[in-house]
């Protein structure tokens, strides 16, 4: 007889229940919220922020329909888009006191309104695309070879002052294309300097040249050298493009790379692509300067300062902790020096710290400047925007060469991460252009959902309709398990929180208008069986064992399209392929071992079985039956 | 309801020349219109800025275009979309720099022309902004070339896959059968002027696969008629197979169509051409993989020893 096996019909179940579970999120929508991000990434979004958060609004009395807290924002979840705006103006005063200088981004957004015990199971809705949710789009080429000229322009300088270190005399040194040009008078000297270089310079390719009497060294980058900072670039791009977007107060920002030297931003709910554009391309620069301690220890003078009268010469900071204090104008050291950041421990206290690796210039100037000014503070400042912040103030403790300096003191781990990672993303190590950009607005985005979504319905009642009038109850069987297809389709989605886009709208509509091919040729099968005089019980097994064969090849030849689309596909084209392949996979079990079961059900336990309902049976010479 | 009630298998391979007459000069036509025509590429491929806006009243689109001109846009498009109220720019790619700003500059230049409306004349109000593409030279001409890849990567995945499952003969007609369809659906979208886009290609690529599904019900069939009934010449065969699968064959495309008719109906512009490009592979699916890839595999000369052969092997081994 047809039963399927306990466990098969177990694993239906499961997969049925699990694919209701992960599409219910879909169905309530999204609410309006308010979405509180840092700006400066050091500081950082805990409990206490969220506290904060709940005090303002308790104070303004807005009752929030929910507070959470994710990894790196604050989401107040509220009953109407009027409480939203009033909450969002009571937490901007709240955490941002001076408007210039805000630390907190505030944002209005939108959250999805299922229940939390939904979204503890990670079952959240689909997430949408650009095109279905509106928003700005760009993508960024980055400059690989001005990566490389940019780096070669330090190590000329380093080169400069290595070679005057060693009392080597030379010619001049001179960055050409894509090396640096050393020139000698003796060739001594040159076999001097290549030794030396050689040591010293592990990435770099030295060559003999000569032009007229000049003797030459042509310097450049091996390979790997090359290889490596490329794609250091790209890394660091795409941090600095991250503190940066943060700033906008955009929620949900894309920040990918696309193949060796690309960056896709993609901004939801951004409509400004001025603004947008002008926060992409700006610069962020680090800075060395020293304390003025003797003006910072005078309280008089401080208050002054304070008050935005600092003395000549100086400038009022606060540092973080709260205390303000007085930096000099002269800039002793600065970013273009910096070659890596990285978070570490103290070898001695054990503390959290920050390594910084400066290039062989910016060594020497912090091996004076600490030598000259032990027991002193100096101040490493960020400035962005042409305003600046004092990330750090340490006191020198001994003189430090060799260009490892390390940053400690009043740090806890996740501080230091913060550090580091400012202190790398300071500027764009690269320059970048825009290749490619999208606006789209979002009643156009609301408008494809809605056609999308309409095109999708209308589709599946027309193939609804006729299956059940053809093929009566194994039609409405057929119907069951596009359904379920279409149930797990979504729910797949939605749990891969793969992108959800038009095409991949399209794609969902087509993977049901082509799922339904098995289960005709299941039907068909079945249909052919009875008419060569099947039993009925007998014609339901062959129909399907011999029908799983031919809907495999067929399936699998639909499948290579969809991976050569994932392969070679980008932006809408991915969206589609996404979708094609996961509908392939989910209509194989839908229409084959879903159906089987519910026909198996129905069907299954009947001993004495005279028909089958599937619609009438044509035979040749008997008329119909 | 049954709707096909066939008695005897119908004779389709007696009329394979005329069905590969047939397909051979709508192939031909379609080649024709390609290299005469060409394909109306989209922004995607060629580069330039798309914008669409959206006005309150529907505008002159003349007037429009002359602001456009005077500020120094030279073969811009500019078309209704969707409705009168809706229009759609397209500024190809310029030599000189900023061209990332063209959007903001085509924005600025629509605002004239409502300042200029005068109190007779229905006032255009400046249009908001639903849609900006910017397209670079460099992504075009990738698109292009990773179009081409992925069509390579269907094909000889389709070949490989068919060729192992089932024989190289019928790898090979199933392709022709299908690569005739995408250059039918490209003929048409060269002669109608209708714009090739991204999604299009995806379209296109998905017709190939299901296109080869079609292919692949029919050969599995003739597969098991070749096993199990002895004495059928090829042909007899080839029309058994076909018979009974033909039904099945119209059901699953007109249930497929009945989507893609709804997206056509309701999908709005954005999937229109998506849409159409399937209609027409759909369509022509059903004739390709029945009446072109079958007579193929018959002037290739499939016959029965291709398939019986390894079952006898099989067999003398367990003995």
């Amino acid at each position: 007889m047809n039963r399927y096996p306990l466990w098969k019909n177990i694993t239906v179940l499961i997969a049925v229940v699990l694919g209701l579970l992960y599409t219910l999120p879909n169905f309530f929508g999204e609410g309006p919220a308010v979405q509180v991000a840092s700006v400066k990434s050091t500081h950082k979004v805990d409990a206490k922020l969220m506290a904060q958060v709940e005090d303002a609004l308790k104070g303004a009395a807005i009752v929030p329909q929910g507070i959470v807290l994710d990894l790196n924002s604050v989401r107040v979840r509220l009953a109407d888009t009027d409480t939203q705006l009033k909450a969002k103006d009571v937490i901007e005063k709240a955490l941002n006191p001076v408007a210039a200088d805000a630390t907190y981004s505030v944002a209005l957004n939108l959250v999805s309104n299922s229940p939390n015990w939904l979204t503890s199971i990670h079952a959240l809705p689909m997430y949408l695309g650009l095109d279905l949710r509106g928003g700005v789009h760009f993508l960024l080429q980055v400059d690989m070879n001005g990566a490389l000229t940019k780096r070669l322009d330090s190590i000329g300088a380093d080169l400069r002052s290595l070679l005057r270190d060693k009392n080597i005399r030379h010619g001049g040194i001179g960055r050409e294309g894509q090396g640096v040009t050393i020139r000698f008078r003796e060739t001594e000297t040159r076999d001097k300097a290549r030794d030396i270089l050689a040591e010293n310079q592990p990435d770099l390719l030295l060559v003999d040249a000569q032009e007229g009497p000049d003797l030459k060294l042509v310097a450049t980058l091996k390979p790997a050298a090359q290889k490596r900072i490329q794609e250091f670039a790209v890394k660091q791009n795409i941090t600095t493009l991250h503190n940066r977007i943060n700033e906008l107060g955009v929620s949900e920002p894309v920040i990918q790379q696309q193949g060796a030297d690309r960056i896709v931003v993609q901004l939801p709910g951004v409509q400004d692509t001025a603004k947008a554009k002008d926060i992409l391309g700006r610069t962020a620069t680090l800075e060395v300067r020293m304390v003025d301690d003797e003006a910072s220890a005078n309280a008089s003078v401080m208050e002054q300062a304070a008050r935005g009268q600092p003395p000549a010469g100086t400038e009022y900071y606060v540092e973080r902790g709260g205390r303000g204090l007085l930096v000099k104008k002269q800039v002793v050291l600065t970013g273009e020096r910096l070659t890596d950041a990285q978070p570490g421990f103290d070898n001695q206290t054990h503390e959290a710290a920050v390594h910084l690796s400066l290039d062989s210039a910016g060594a020497r100037i912090f091996k004076d400047l600490t030598r000259d000014n032990v027991g002193k503070r100096m101040a490493i400042l960020l400035i962005e925007k042409g305003k600046g912040e004092v990330v750090t103030a340490p006191v020198i403790r001994t003189e430090i060469g060799g260009g490892r300096v390390q940053i400690s003191g009043r740090m806890s781990t996740m501080e230091a991460n913060d550090v580091a990672l400012l202190l790398r993303a300071g500027s764009l190590a690269a320059p970048m252009d825009i290749i490619e950009e999208r606006t789209i607005g979002p009643s156009l985005g609301a408008d494809n959902i809605a056609k999308g979504f309409h095109s999708t319905l209308w589709g599946f009642a027309a193939i609804a309709t006729f299956m059940m009038a053809y093929y009566l109850l194994f039609g409405l069987v057929s119907v069951v398990a596009l359904s379920a297809n279409m149930l797990l389709l979504v729910a797949l989605l939605s749990l891969l929180q793969a992108t959800l886009t038009l095409p991949g709208i399209a794609a969902i509509a087509l993977a049901l208008g082509m799922a339904i091919d098995s289960n005709v040729l299941i039907n068909e099968r079945v249909r052919e069986e009875l008419r060569n005089g099947s039993t009925p019980q007998a014609a339901i097994t062959a129909g399907y064992e011999r029908a799983w064969a031919t809907i495999l090849d067929s399936n699998v030849t639909t499948l290579i399209v969809g991976i050569a689309l994932l392969i070679f596909g980008s932006g809408p084209i991915r969206g589609f392929a996404v979708v094609h392949c996961l509908g392939i996979l989910t209509s194989l079990f839908s229409s084959v071992v879903l159906s089987r079961a519910v026909v198996n059900l129905i069907y299954g336990r009947r001993r004495k079985l005279d028909a089958l309902s599937i619609g009438q049976i044509w035979k040749p010479g008997l008329g119909t039956k | 309801m049954e709707f096909f009630r066939i008695r005897k298998d119908i004779p389709f391979m007696r009329h394979a020349l005329v069905f590969n007459v047939i397909s051979l000069i709508t192939f031909l036509l379609a080649i024709f219109f390609l290299v005469n025509k060409g394909l109306h590429f989209s922004i995607e491929f060629t580069g330039g800025t798309l914008l669409e806006v959206n006005y309150a009243q529907a505008p002159d689109l003349d007037k429009l275009r002359k602001q456009m001109e005077a500020d120094g846009f030279t073969d811009t498009q500019v078309q209704n979309f969707g409705s009168s109220r809706d229009v759609l720019i397209r500024v190809p790619l310029s030599k000189d720099a900023e061209t990332s700003k063209v959007g903001d500059r085509v924005m600025a230049s629509l605002a004239r022309v409502g300042a200029g409306s005068t109190a007779d004349s229905p006032a255009v109000v400046a249009p908001t902004l639903k849609r900006v593409e910017f397209v670079g030279p460099q992504v075009g001409k990738e698109l292009a070339s990773d179009g081409a890849m992925a069509l390579l990567l269907v094909v000889c995945g389709i070949v490989l896959y068919l060729a192992m499952r089932f024989e190289w003969r019928f790898a090979i007609s199933a392709i022709i059968a299908n690569l005739h369809d995408v250059v039918i659906i490209l003929g048409f979208f060269a002669l109608f002027r209708w714009e090739f886009s991204l999604p299009v290609l995806a379209a296109v690529l998905a017709v190939l696969g299901y296109s080869v599904n079609e292919s692949v019900v029919v050969f599995d069939r003739v597969r098991e008629t070749f096993k199990k009934k002895r004495g059928l010449t090829t042909p007899q065969v080839l029309d058994h197979a076909i018979t009974s699968t033909i039904s099945r064959t119209i059901i699953t495309h007109g249930c497929t169509q009945m989507m893609v008719t709804s997206m056509l109906i309701f999908g709005g512009p954005a999937l229109h051409y998506f849409a159409l490009a399937l209609t027409i592979g759909i369509l022509f699916g059903i004739y390709s993989s029945v009446l072109v890839a079958s007579p193929l595999v018959m002037w290739m000369g499939v016959s029965r020893e291709q398939f019986v052969q390894a079952k006898v092997e099989k067999q003398e081994a367990v003995v």
